[in-house]
């Protein structure tokens, strides 16, 4: 998410920012200790089964005396791979011994911001691209000081020592353990330039990595944010109004104050309107109690948004012109073409929640002069100045500590931290009492900020070589980040560049080519879902290419070659490597198979996508998906190979029938996994080879592009065996 | 509130809670077992699972006054079994987790399928382990992982 934020120069604070967060790696913090004994810093960390942290934060790596090396990773771990992915890039630069590596989720501290973002997230596909050489760097930096320290302590030069498995090596075969080193490796001054491996020294960077989370997430003992359980700890559930930003005029608590275990029940402040917070000494009775309120809700001056209502009014905008995203060309070309040689086309894709498996949560502790926060969070430091702000604190006086997250997709990485600033209202009425607040499923589907509902309309002239020579394309959609803080970056012109990506900077050549966009603006909060506006954008892109291909009687992977622009390297070099890998199956597929093909950029990593699809029970049955992908070097391509894997079922979400939130008078019509069904083990692709392009490119990102590229080549594979193009999602019937 | 006396895992347990409160939160909040997860309450994602009486249960609307004497069996246990110890080990060698949040279900479901399936097939497979939900997608691995545990189980047995 937030692709276009990369495209945008930074402003000065933030380029500052990040000097800083350089200059106090450099500084000798690098490398610390745990000198005092563990009983001490026991009672300094509250949650009694998680492993010690250093505060202030101001570490990266730690050299235990027993070996053990710790690396604070500086984002959330959510399922993209982060939490193995930039300790191994730190270990191979240090030459550590991966055994012995820990890696921990670092809590929210400027030393962990995002090198290019200036906030601490998980966004825009940048753990690895972004953090890669920052990792590097800090790996280098510490292993330079152990061997200086090692020189020392042999009186001879840093340049005859050696590295590895966590041993520096000395000229006359003396040895030493980092552990051994490491108190006087931290008095050593960290060097200002260290020289970096070649891609030849790798030890660990290129090398299926397996996941260091992998075993405690099969045995249970893993604990995500909503398994937390402090001394004393409530649990807290709130009732949501029932059209966004509505308010609580009256509220009848009795028969939930009688359940037992129910200790509060009070209004509260919402990001948007009000809503009552229920607190009991479980959740259970939490549940109960909020399903006893009898409230009267105040719903004037909220816009009760209508679903229905919504595609009239969508699709009378787009048949007007927009804001200009794009333009090349004479926009009125595509009226000088003859008609027969023009297609004119509609998409609509609607609401759709992200769902992630692990209910959003979020854990605060008030004791009046300072705060405790627990929350798997994309945005860290963002949810803390918003629960400071809540709590009349200042940020550094509120701990956030960083929970592994069940999944998150965008939905964790909201401007308006509405979650931490309804735990944050909560916690500051049991002032010295943990309040875990859980979202219910129900609270997740109903609850807005979703992926934005979208009409994209597309008129498109043929030339005589079957090449199209016009393109015409109103989009219709809310901003996303209009009125956050993300606006100014992300709003150029009246564009919210989340919307037209990957349409409006297609690498499609079209000598006539514009894009232009409507945003309405709607009484339902939106969000980035995982690839952003890439999910319905390569949607239309690529089923509307596909459709020229098989009007030009061509290849659709040869079309593809010949439309794109010469310079658009990362998709050709994936378009040639699946011509390559599909040759063997994709035109010997069994009768009632078809192929299908797709090929998109986003976050500067090129995928081009093959399925062999069926039909069954009127359902898309994918029986394989081959992808091709340019990343530039993949850091493990055991987790590249992992995220397409499963990347994919992600974005089938949009296909499935009931892959869709709807709104009538104001409210959303689904409120659980009945209603709103993402897919299960028969709607996703049987079996997926992932082939990655050699390169030693800078890395890109690999948790989105995945998703873009699989629901047009499926429709691609519909349209062939049925003869019908599928333009409105989510796909209710074939 | 009633009290309940409990097998879990081999071990005896004692409860006192609402007769209401479904086995999930049970084993969440009373005996501290987090390992199974709260995803949907409305048993719709499967990552409640546990084995009550030896059959995979949505452990989120089973009332804990409908459990009676039957065994309870939850992922903190299943390495106890030869079947489960096999599918844990297939799954972190096959580097199936993601996010990890619904594996501790999915790993139930498996489990119960080759403790009655020895060898299962794709739609053996597509059948036991349809109503366990995984946002990430990690189902082209959980296929692979529960065909690597069943050879694995296979190769013991002969």
């Amino acid at each position: 998410m937030i692709s276009a934020i990369k495209s945008v120069e930074l402003p000065e604070v933030n380029r500052r920012g990040f000097l800083r967060i350089s200059f106090a790696a450099g500084t000798g913090l690098l490398v610390s200790l745990y000198l005092r004994p563990r009983s001490m810093l026991a009672q300094e960390t509250p949650m009694p089964q998680a492993p010690p942290k250093v505060y202030p934060p101001d570490a990266f790596v730690n050299i235990r005396p027993d070996g053990k090396i710790v690396i604070q990773v500086n984002r959330l771990e959510f399922g993209q791979g982060v939490h193995t992915g930039l300790p191994l890039v730190l270990a191979d630069e240090m030459d550590a011994d991966w055994a012995n590596v820990i890696a921990e989720l670092a809590p929210a501290a400027d030393v962990y911001k995002d090198p290019l973002f200036g906030i601490q997230m998980v966004g825009g596909s940048g753990s690895i691209a972004h953090s890669f050489k920052q990792y590097r760097e800090l790996g280098a930096k510490t292993r330079a000081m152990l061997v200086a320290a090692a020189a020392d302590r042999w009186q001879t030069t840093p340049d005859k020592c050696r590295t590895e498995a966590s041993v520096v090596h000395g000229p006359s075969g003396q040895s030493a353990t980092y552990a051994e080193l490491a108190s006087e490796a931290a008095r050593k001054p960290a060097p200002a330039n260290v020289t970096l491996k070649t891609p030849a020294e790798f030890r660990l960077v290129g090398k299926r990595i397996k996941r260091l989370d992998s075993p405690a997430k099969c045995n249970g003992s893993l604990k995500f944010g909503l398994d937390l359980d402090l001394p004393g700890m409530k649990v807290a559930v709130v009732a949501h109004p029932p059209v966004f930003g509505a308010r609580v005029k009256s509220v009848d608590d009795a028969e939930a104050r009688a359940i037992e275990g129910v200790t509060n029940v009070f209004e509260i402040p919402l990001a948007k309107g009000t809503g009552v917070a229920v607190v009991a000494d479980k959740f259970w009775p939490a549940k109960q109690a909020r399903s006893s309120l009898k409230i009267e809700w105040d719903l004037s001056g909220v816009e009760a948004a209508d679903t229905t209502e919504l595609w009239t009014r969508y699709r009378q905008l787009g048949r007007t012109p927009g804001t200009v995203a794009a333009t090349r060309g004479d926009e009125r070309a595509i009226e000088r073409v003859a008609a027969k040689d023009r297609i004119l086309v509609e998409y609509q894709f609607p609401f759709l929640a992200h769902s992630p498996m692990e209910p959003l949560n979020t854990t605060v502790r008030f004791f009046g002069d300072r705060a405790e926060v627990w929350a798997g969070s994309q945005f860290q430091t963002v949810d803390q100045m918003a629960v400071a702000e809540v709590l009349g604190l200042k940020p550094e006086q509120v701990t956030f500590h960083t929970e592994m997250a069940g999944g998150g997709f965008g939905r964790r990485a909201v401007a308006d931290s509405h979650v931490q600033r309804e735990a944050a209202a909560i916690a500051k009425r049991l002032r010295g009492t943990p309040v875990k607040l859980v979202w219910t499923r129900e609270d997740d589907v109903q609850g807005g900020y979703y992926r934005p509902m979208h009409f994209h309309r597309v008129e498109i002239g043929v030339g005589p070589d079957g090449l199209p020579v016009a393109w015409r394309h109103v989009i219709v959609g809310q901003s996303i980040t209009a009125g956050t803080v993300f606006e100014s970056f992300v709003v150029k012109n009246g564009v919210d560049s989340t919307a037209v990506e990957g349409a409006a900077d297609t690498h499609y050549n079209v000598p006539n080519f514009h894009v232009s966009v409507h945003h309405p603006k709607i009484n339902v909060p939106v969000l980035w879902w995982r690839s952003v506006g890439h999910t319905h954008t390569a949607f239309v892109m690529e089923t509307l290419v596909d459709e020229l291909a098989a009007r030009a009687r061509m290849d659709p992977i040869e079309y593809r070659r010949q439309l794109l622009k010469p310079d658009a390297k990362k998709p050709l070099r994936t378009l040639d490597l699946l011509d390559k890998e599909t040759a063997s199956w994709r035109n010997k597929l069994p009768r009632g198979h078809a192929l299908g093909i797709s090929c998109h950029e986003c976050f500067d990593t090129g995928v081009a996508c093959a399925v062999d699809v069926s039909i069954e029970n009127n359902r898309p049955k994918i029986h394989r998906a081959t992808i091709a992908v340019d990343c530039g070097l993949a850091v493990n391509p055991l987790s590249v190979e992992s995220q397409f894997q499963a990347g994919l079922s992600f974005g089938l979400t949009q296909l499935m029938a009931k892959g869709a939130i709807t709104l009538k008078d104001g409210r959303v019509e689904q409120r659980n996994f009945d209603g709103y069904v993402p897919p299960y083990i028969i709607d996703a692709p049987v079996a997926v080879d992932v082939h990655i392009v050699p390169s030693t490119e800078a890395p890109t990102g690999c948790g989105e592009p995945p998703v873009p590229v699989i629901s047009p080549a499926v429709v691609n594979a519909l349209a062939r065996l049925t003869g019908k193009r599928y333009r409105t999602l989510p796909l209710t019937s074939l | 509130m009633a009290t309940y006396q409990l097998n879990v895992n081999g071990q005896r347990r004692e409860v006192n809670v609402d007769p209401s409160t479904p086995l999930l939160w049970v084993l969440r909040e009373d005996l501290k077992m987090t390992g199974t997860k709260f995803g949907c309450g409305i048993s719709a994602c499967g990552a409640c699972t546990i084995h009550v009486g030896g059959i995979a249960t949505r452990s989120c609307i089973v009332p804990i006054s409908h459990i009676g004497d039957r065994p309870i069996v939850t992922i903190e246990g299943i390495a106890q079994d030869s079947v489960g110890q096999a599918v844990q080990n297939a799954w972190v060698e096959r580097d199936v987790v993601q996010c990890g949040y619904c594996q501790s279900g999915q790993i139930m479901s498996a489990v119960a399928l080759l403790q009655s399936t020895t060898k299962p097939t794709d739609q053996n497979i597509e059948e036991s382990m349809g109503g366990n939900l995984c946002r990430c997608g990690t189902y082209p691995r959980i296929r692979e992982a529960i065909k690597t545990a069943a050879m694995q189980l296979a190769k013991g047995g002969e």
